[in-house]
């Protein structure tokens, strides 16, 4: 996973509330056993003029020129939720986004993000979407700034832990391996109807 | 000893319980490092799972702790094989149940009796118990929660790291209860409750929320009716939902595979009682519902919260506002070629779908069927019933039901998710309106362009009869 500090990027505002992670790839565009060759299905429904087809949608707006290359996706309420696909994490980073920033996130796709390199921000988009030019996302700092406006934001030690050292979450875990060991031991003399000692 | 209840201690809710259980380690700032009981999946994600952690080097920690099934993918046709209507399905299967070999860890196969929608065979076969910790890459597993354990719907990194340390690295989260008090009127199911607590909290009302339901409506339920309560909270957008296992939990788990048997089983009922939320314990969010308020619904959207009593009309804006920008709810009514104030009830239906990890189980098929006996589908209308899971196909045969459901002009179906959504295979066909006993009415769900309403399955029956949607008790 790439580390993330600092990105500095136009922000695309796809501002509609409950953006369903159906919407953001659609199961018809997971055909392979892969997390990787998803960033063409990203918002296919949307983006695209027919369903099989991938002539850009005008009127969607990626594809406007002007946000070729954005790494910073501005989305509503409830942003992520439905399906717990990663598929959703994987599109959006594959396509080049390394934030989303949003009033509120999907459980599950916030931590689906978080476990592949792209920053969930709690804020309200709208004043964001209103900066004339690009924007700066600070994670250290956390901070979200425009030309004339800062943003604080608030997010977890452990998320930005692992987005900042881009950190290989089960190697971190196995370093614990023996208290693990231990704990299920001990825990399963305690309850062993759950280790299918009955 | 009381395990997980002390004199001294402060009150505790049933999730406080299971977490102070579960937790190994505090890594600060509130997450903790907590003990994984249970990894359940399927070949949707399952396979992609395994793959990425045997190509990393890495093996399964508990292979005896995790099971797979075919549910997302494989066909529910008829003589069905690897083969899939859904292009490169059969990848798929074949790469989950390679994986699944290579890891040791038990498959539910195609033809193995035991096969079926993961939040069905799961409390079939008592894989899921009260005070396990319980994970699958699918959101829906919060419907097993419905047996007293914490369950929920987690993505492939996090199952990957279930499955390589039989723990997850997880952000505590908070707690609500929600208490539905009096019960249920005769007609109205635990499908219509979701829908109506959906409708009233909206789509991000419990967000990020352990959910407990209590309340006399919900004791009242059955094993059945509980998973389809707690399957809708993703819906929700909760962490998860449960509900305190009690003796209804117990009857029904008792004697299932893999549930514990003998002094193990007296063991684990002991343990299991200590379970339930302490009188006096906090939660971060209290509701109250009245389970006389609850009717027959349907939605008219494009969102689960776009839920309504079916014997009225699709909400002007105003009525929504408070939850809908202009924009979402226009597009909404756009999509689904529906106008502000129309009736619901009567409106022209093509399709109607009775399946899903919400109602597919016996309880759901008989109810459904009890309707449909003597009855056929109106001209014109694709009706389809997909029974849950193997076993509950095999025990709706043996009771006749899948004669009343052909007979009636359903499809009987072999178990599985089948048209919940669409993954590139079969569909409903663009502008068709579909009544569904399933959970999402996003756009494209069940097929590009395909018009979902949500509703019970007594109310997919009905409406399939009529052609139109109808409310189910106006039919008896």
């Amino acid at each position: 996973m790439t580390p993330f500090a600092q990105v500095t990027s136009l922000a695309v505002p796809l501002i509609r509330d409950n953006v369903d992670t159906d919407a953001i790839i659609p199961s018809r565009e997971m055909t392979s056993v892969s997390k990787h060759g998803l960033a063409d299905g990203l918002f296919a429904g949307w983006r695209y003029t027919e369903r099989k087809g991938r002539v850009p949608n005008p009127d969607f707006v990626l594809n406007e020129p002007r946000f070729a290359g954005a790494s910073i996706l501005l989305g509503g309420a409830n942003f992520g939720c439905g399906s717990s696909r990663e598929h959703a994490a994987w599109a959006l980073a594959e396509y080049g986004f390394r934030v989303v920033i949003a009033p509120s996130f999907n459980p599950i796709f916030r931590a689906n993000c978080v476990r592949n390199g792209i920053v969930p921000v709690a804020l309200d988009p709208a004043p964001i979407a209103a900066e004339p030019g690009p924007i700066t996302v600070d994670l250290p700092g956390q901070t979200v700034s425009g030309a004339s406006r800062h943003w604080p934001f608030a997010i977890d030690a452990e998320a930005k832990a692992m987005l900042i050292g881009g950190l290989d979450e089960i190697g971190l875990t196995l370093q614990r391996r023996d208290a693990i060991a231990a704990f299920r031991a001990a825990d399963a003399a305690r309850r062993p109807w759950a280790y299918f000692g009955g | 000893m009381r395990r997980y209840a002390g004199a001294m201690m402060k009150p505790r809710t049933a999730f406080d319980k299971m977490w102070d259980a579960h937790r190994i380690a505090d890594l600060g700032g509130g997450t903790g490092l907590v003990l994984i009981d249970r990894v359940l999946l399927h070949e949707r994600t399952g396979g992609i799972a395994l793959k990425s952690l045997a190509d990393a080097g890495r093996s399964v920690h508990a292979p005896a702790h995790a099971f797979a099934t075919m549910d997302h993918v494989v066909d529910t046709l008829p003589g069905r094989t690897d083969r899939t209507t859904m292009p490169t399905g059969r990848d798929f299967i074949v790469a989950t149940r390679e994986a699944a070999r290579a890891a040791g860890i038990t498959l539910f196969d195609l033809g193995d009796s035991r096969q079926g929608i993961v939040h069905v065979l799961s409390p079939e076969q008592g894989i899921v118990l009260p005070g396990v910790t319980l994970v699958c890459p699918d959101s829906h597993t919060c419907s097993q929660g419905a047996l007293g354990a914490l369950a929920w719907g987690i993505g492939s990194s996090e199952a990957e790291h279930a499955l390589a340390t039989s723990t997850l690295r997880v952000q505590k989260p908070k707690t609500m209860r929600i208490t539905i008090d009096g019960r249920l009127a005769p007609g109205v199911t635990p499908k219509d409750l979701a829908l109506h607590l959906l409708g009233r909290f909206g789509s991000a009302g419990a967000k990020g929320h352990v959910v407990e339901y209590s309340g006399e409506a919900v004791r009242a339920l059955d094993v059945e009716g509980r998973l389809t309560l707690c399957n809708m909270a993703t819906e929700f957008s909760a962490f998860s939902a449960l509900i305190a296992a009690d003796e209804t939990v117990f009857a029904y788990l008792k004697g299932r595979p893999y549930a514990p048997s003998g002094a193990a089983w007296e063991a684990a009922v002991a343990d299991w009682r200590d379970l339930a939320s302490d009188e006096d314990a906090v939660f971060d969010v209290e509701l109250h519902v009245d389970a006389g308020e609850v009717c027959p619904m349907v939605t008219w959207g494009t969102s689960p919260q776009q839920a309504v009593r079916l014997d009225r009309t699709v909400p002007a804006f105003d009525a929504v506002a408070g939850r809908d920008t202009r924009e979402a709810y226009d597009r909404a009514l756009a999509y689904m070629g529906l106008e502000s104030g129309a009736p619901l009830i009567g409106l022209p239906i093509d399709a109607a779908f009775i399946g899903s990890c919400t109602n597919s189980r016996l309880s759901d098929l008989r109810r459904a069927g009890a309707l449909l006996q003597g009855r056929h589908v109106a001209p014109g209308i694709r009706a389809i019933c997909v029974p849950g899971s193997s076993m509950v196909k095999a025990a709706a045969e043996a009771e006749g039901l899948d004669r009343i459901f052909l007979a009636a002009g359903f499809e009987w179906r072999e178990a599985g998710c089948s048209m919940c959504f669409f993954a590139g295979g079969e569909s409903f066909g663009a502008q068709q309106r579909v009544i569904s006993s399933t959970n999402r009415n996003f756009e494209s769900r069940q097929g590009p362009g395909t018009r979902t309403h949500l509703a019970s399955p007594e109310t997919v029956a009905a409406s399939a009869i009529a052609g139109a949607i109808v409310d189910p008790r106006t039919l008896a």
